[in-house]
């Protein structure tokens, strides 16, 4: 064997490796989706049935049942909604960490991180009391401000190391040029880093639309998000796989492919500031 | 620049004004919080026969599965958040939540006919003799089995059997190379799953929760007795798997025609006996719930009712939406629309009277029966200070039911003795009390 | 000037994050010390340390912090090797090797419950799950996953979640690495796995050290899957600390008794990230 029919030889094993590898990690969400097609009866049937004839009834029902549109409409409104208010308060701090950094910049990053540890089932009472008090509950706007605050920290972070890594020299220059501090940051900083913001933001966004505790908690009938609505097809009396799965299907299905399309964007963009 | 802002505040503004004065006028709006299983989901269907009847009142629809909406409604309840102007309560709330003064009695005057409903629904459904939750379904347990499968084991079913003949039979028909197993029963830890089931097998073995005293007596001969016996059933003749089947799983698998008996909910009846979900349904016939040294809270009894809280803003209409939801005439609705089959059971005595649904539904007079012989104020041998069958309706059962469940589970699952469980969860269940004050 | 600049520019965060840290802390610390039960409204005496007592007598505490540290652990691990492993896997071009990026990442877009009912319901079932069907065609014993491996049933869930995370930021990485070094290092005779052990694994200390940070954040809150699927039994088999103070908190509906717990595991994750900051810190651009 030549060198060359060597090296082709070992991209066909490793590619039909990964590709192995890749279809089993994506087997459960194909079989969620091959399985909103079935009729109750054969979502439980052993052995599972791979082929048969695909309906349409689940979704029928979920429509019937749930106002689609406002569940949607609730989770896209609060995650971008969140995502766009927690960059605009994120940009500046991380900015100014970045260029600016003091003796306390790393202890101040630390303990904005540490915010995030307060796991959400023990401040439940207090912050729905807090909701209550100040009519925030069942709103969007109280989700989105839960969502901003929850993601603030890991957004800072991102953007601060995505920051940190833009080379300096094009700063100075700017500087050199009588640049403003926010002429700088938007000549320069901002057009150089358009890809670490838009994959932090895709991050956030992700985070926010697939967020269950609080969606749940503080929610009822006109703020309630799509993960609310999959608690309403989860384990009631009777059978429930093929419901289940069109709705969960229905829920997953914008985020993924909104993924899908911004998956360069991801692999281009989540450094934070690991690569040099 | 300048003016087109003014222009777009003025336009904002004016939007502002344009709903809120469109508000003003609408209809009175009420959200009905309620548990995502089918009786409730024919419900959310028939809402326009509701809002056509009263005109002015439109419902919004919250549907959760059962955990989700317990959190939500208690949330809400004792926190008066207002979020809720009808919620669907079990058996086990309506009690308490009645003692706390968080509910508005029922409005059951008038044509709503308040003797029809079944006399120990309406008694759990009580504090202090007056209503707080108006029943919508209710349900006792009872023994389905395959027909076919007990008849080829030479093998005979009848009401009210002994625990132990019941083993017999599940010898009989496990076949597990052919994946046919014995008896299907509840294995899920919690205290409306498998507590709801051990807890009726316990009481027939002579066992109680507490004694007079609030003592908890779970690891008591009685209860370790009733426990060892059904892990013991439930390991050698049950599916795999058991300690995380509930209600869902087993119905799976009884339609599947993979178990030879299932005791549980009278409300599986009409899901077993439904040819376009289960692949038996010829072939099922019921029985009363087995015992052991006494029939006394041998089968459990639980409602789903619909209550109005305290801080509702609507409490009219939203008394009027639970008159409409839980009449006589409401049942006959859901028979024109879905059939008799289909129609909520276990609240009136009307229902069962009624020729049609006797015809429609083959499982009408188990399910009566088991019904009528629960007492939730009389459920065990020895006396007991709590009210019900399966549960006790104070607020720390919640938890004790919950931990106890967990143990019973563990020890199912091998992971620990029957004894160490009992145990355990009594030692639990008495630092609890203690929390909470009782001695 | 300028650093008044620097602190007008983060004040909003700084503020924020102050006001969401101090609001419901001092909130939770004040009910930590009262008796305070949802469904005994009125009864709110100071109790002083009891509601820590109890919480950390819970005869599942012990389990639950063992829990806790098991399940961040593994999925670390599972995630990182794993990460790393399928990461440089899929760094040659190869036939539709976009299509095969767009696969593995795609778990981390399903919602955590959704993730845990997929799981539960239609792969681990014992009866009509994907694996038990397998094992029954394989002629053995299907096995009762969440009944009998729990905890390890919640550690498969959560890192089949977080492998995706992994791989993104470690694909993203080594895009970046040398490729002239790399072959350079090949020309000398290098295998396949010196290159592998002596130039990638370096370059990717860093990210390495971003993913642990950041699951470590998730993983110790890690609630929806166990929720969802083992209810945190049998016994306390996979209870975490998450969980139990779910218990507490609206089982229980003991508000008091669940501030102390939440207290406890803020605590608990202080000490977590304290190591871990100083394992991996200096990998970190803080």
């Amino acid at each position: 064997m030549t060198l060359n029919q060597q090296r082709k030889l070992k991209t066909l094993i490793t590619g039909l490796f990964a590709w192995f590898i890749a279809l089993l990690l994506f087997f459960p969400i194909f079989w969620m989706f091959l399985t909103s097609f079935k009729t109750e009866l054969q979502a439980i049937s052993v052995p599972p049935s791979l082929f048969f004839e695909p309906t349409l009834d689940n979704f029928k029902v979920v429509q019937e049942r749930s106002d689609y549109l406002l569940h949607a409409m609730n989770s896209v409104v609060t995650s971008f909604g969140s995502t766009i208010i927690a960059l605009i308060i994120a940009v500046p701090a991380a900015y100014s960490m970045a260029f600016f950094p003091s003796k306390r910049t790393k202890d101040i990053l630390l303990w904005m991180l540490s915010t995030k540890m307060l796991p959400a089932v023990g401040v439940l009472v207090p912050i729905y009391i807090l909701f209550r008090n100040n009519g925030l509950l069942d709103s969007r706007l109280g989700l989105i401000i839960i969502f901003t605050l929850m993601n603030l920290p890991i957004i800072i972070w991102m953007l601060f190391s995505y920051f940190k890594d833009l080379p300096k020299e094009i700063l100075e220059a700017a500087r050199m040029d009588g640049a403003s501090p926010w002429g700088e940051v938007v000549k320069v900083v901002l057009p150089l880093s358009v890809g670490g913001i838009a994959s932090t933001a895709l991050l956030s966004i992700i985070l926010c639309w697939n967020e269950a505790f609080w969606s749940l908690n503080l929610t009822a009938s006109n703020a309630a998000p799509l993960t609310a609505m999959i608690a309403s097809y989860s384990s009631p009396e009777g059978l429930f796989w093929a419901k289940l799965s069109a709705a969960s299907t229905l829920a997953c299905a914008p985020i993924v492919i909104f993924g899908w399309f911004c998956q360069k964007q991801l692999v281009q963009g989540l450094t934070f500031g690991a690569v040099k | 620049m300048k003016s087109l802002s003014k222009n777009t505040v003025a336009c904002a503004i004016s939007l502002a004004t344009a709903i809120t004065t469109a508000n003003a006028f609408a209809d009175t709006q009420i959200t009905v919080a309620t548990v995502n299983n089918g009786h409730m989901i024919e419900m959310q269907k028939l809402t326009p026969d509701f809002e056509k009847a009263n005109p002015g009142i439109k419902v919004k629809w919250v549907t959760l599965e059962e955990s989700v909406l317990r959190q939500n409604v208690t949330q809400d309840i004792a926190n008066k958040s207002g979020l809720y102007d009808v919620m669907t309560i079990g058996m086990y709330e309506a009690p308490i939540w009645g003692q706390r003064g968080w509910l508005q009695p029922i409005d059951a005057s008038g044509d709503y006919d308040e003797k029809d409903i079944l006399p120990s629904i309406r008694s759990g459904l009580s504090y202090d003799g007056t209503l707080y939750g108006a029943p919508f379904y209710g349900e006792s347990s009872m023994i389905m089995y395959r027909k076919d499968l007990v008849k080829n084991a030479g093998m005979e079913i009848h009401d009210h059997d002994s625990w132990d003949h019941i083993r017999d039979v599940a010898k009989a028909v496990n076949d597990p190379s052919k994946g046919i197993y014995g008896i299907c029963l509840r294995g899920k830890a919690g205290w409306g799953d498998n507590m709801a089931l051990v807890t009726t097998i316990a009481n027939s073995f002579g066992g109680r929760w507490f004694d007079e005293n609030w003592k908890p007596e779970i690891n008591s001969p009685e209860w370790k007795k009733a426990v060892s016996f059904y892990v013991d059933l439930l390991s050698k003749y049950g599916p795999p798997g058991s300690s995380s089947n509930s209600f869902n799983e087993n119905l799976a698998l009884f339609n599947e025609g993979k178990c030879g008996m299932w005791i549980d909910a009278t409300i599986a009846a009409s899901f077993v006996t439904d040819p376009k979900q289960s692949k038996v349904a010829d072939q099922v016939a019921f029985a009363q719930a087995p015992q052991e040294v006494t029939q006394k809270g041998s089968n459990w009894l639980w409602a789903w009712a619909l209550a109005v809280p305290v801080a509702t803003k609507h409490e009219a209409a939203a008394q009027k939406f639970i008159r409409w939801a839980t009449s006589k005439d409401y049942v006959k609705l859901v028979a024109k629309d879905a059939g008799w089959a289909s129609v909520p059971t276990g609240t009136r005595e009307s229902t069962y009277q009624n020729p049609a649904f006797q015809k429609a539904a083959v499982f009408a007079n188990a399910e009566l029966a088991a019904i009528k012989s629960a007492d939730p104020k009389d459920s065990t041998l020895k006396p007991s200070p709590y009210v019900g069958v399966q549960f006790a309706s104070i607020p720390e059962f919640q938890a004790i039911g919950t931990t106890t469940g967990q143990m019973i589970s563990g020890a199912l699952a091998g992971a620990m003795t029957v004894e160490q469980a009992l145990d355990n969860a009594q030692k639990a269940a008495e630092r609890q009390m203690r929390q909470a004050g009782y001695y | 000037m300028k650093r008044s600049i620097t602190r007008l520019l983060m004040a909003p965060s700084v503020i924020m994050l102050l006001v969401w840290m101090i609001v419901p802390l001092s909130m939770t610390i004040y009910f930590s010390t009262i008796r305070y039960n949802l469904l005994y409204p009125g009864q709110n005496n100071f109790v002083g340390l009891m509601n820590y007592e109890f919480f950390i007598t819970d005869p599942g505490f012990i389990t639950a912090v063992a829990n806790t540290l098991i399940l961040l652990i593994s999925a670390l691990s599972i995630t990182v090797v794993l990460g790393v492993m399928l990461s440089a896997l899929i760094d040659k071009p190869f036939f539709g090797r976009s299509i095969v990026r767009v696969l593995l990442i795609s778990p981390f877009f399903i919602m955590p419950t959704v993730n845990a009912l997929i799981w539960k319901n239609m792969m681990m079932n014992p009866v009509y799950g994907i694996f038990a069907w397998i094992s029954q065609s394989l002629g053995l014993q299907p096995i009762d996953w969440l009944g009998t491996y729990p905890l390890m049933s919640v550690i498969i869930m959560v890192s089949w979640q977080w492998l995706p995370f992994a791989i993104l930021v470690f694909v993203t990485a080594l895009q970046s690495q040398d490729t002239e070094q790399k072959e350079a290092a090949q020309m000398d005779g290098a295998t396949g796995w010196h290159i592998f052990r002596y130039l990638t694994i370096p370059h990717l200390a860093r990210p390495i050290a971003v993913v642990v940070m950041i699951e470590t954040i998730f993983l110790l809150a890690v609630f929806a899957e166990i929720f969802v699927t083992t209810g945190g039994g049998p016994g306390y088999a996979s209870t975490n600390l998450a969980y139990l103070i779910y218990n507490q908190a609206l089982l229980q509906y003991d508000v008091g008794v669940a501030s102390a717990g939440g207290l406890f595991a803020v605590l608990l994750a202080n000490i977590v990230a304290f190591f871990l900051i100083r394992a991996v810190g200096k990998n970190l651009t803080v």
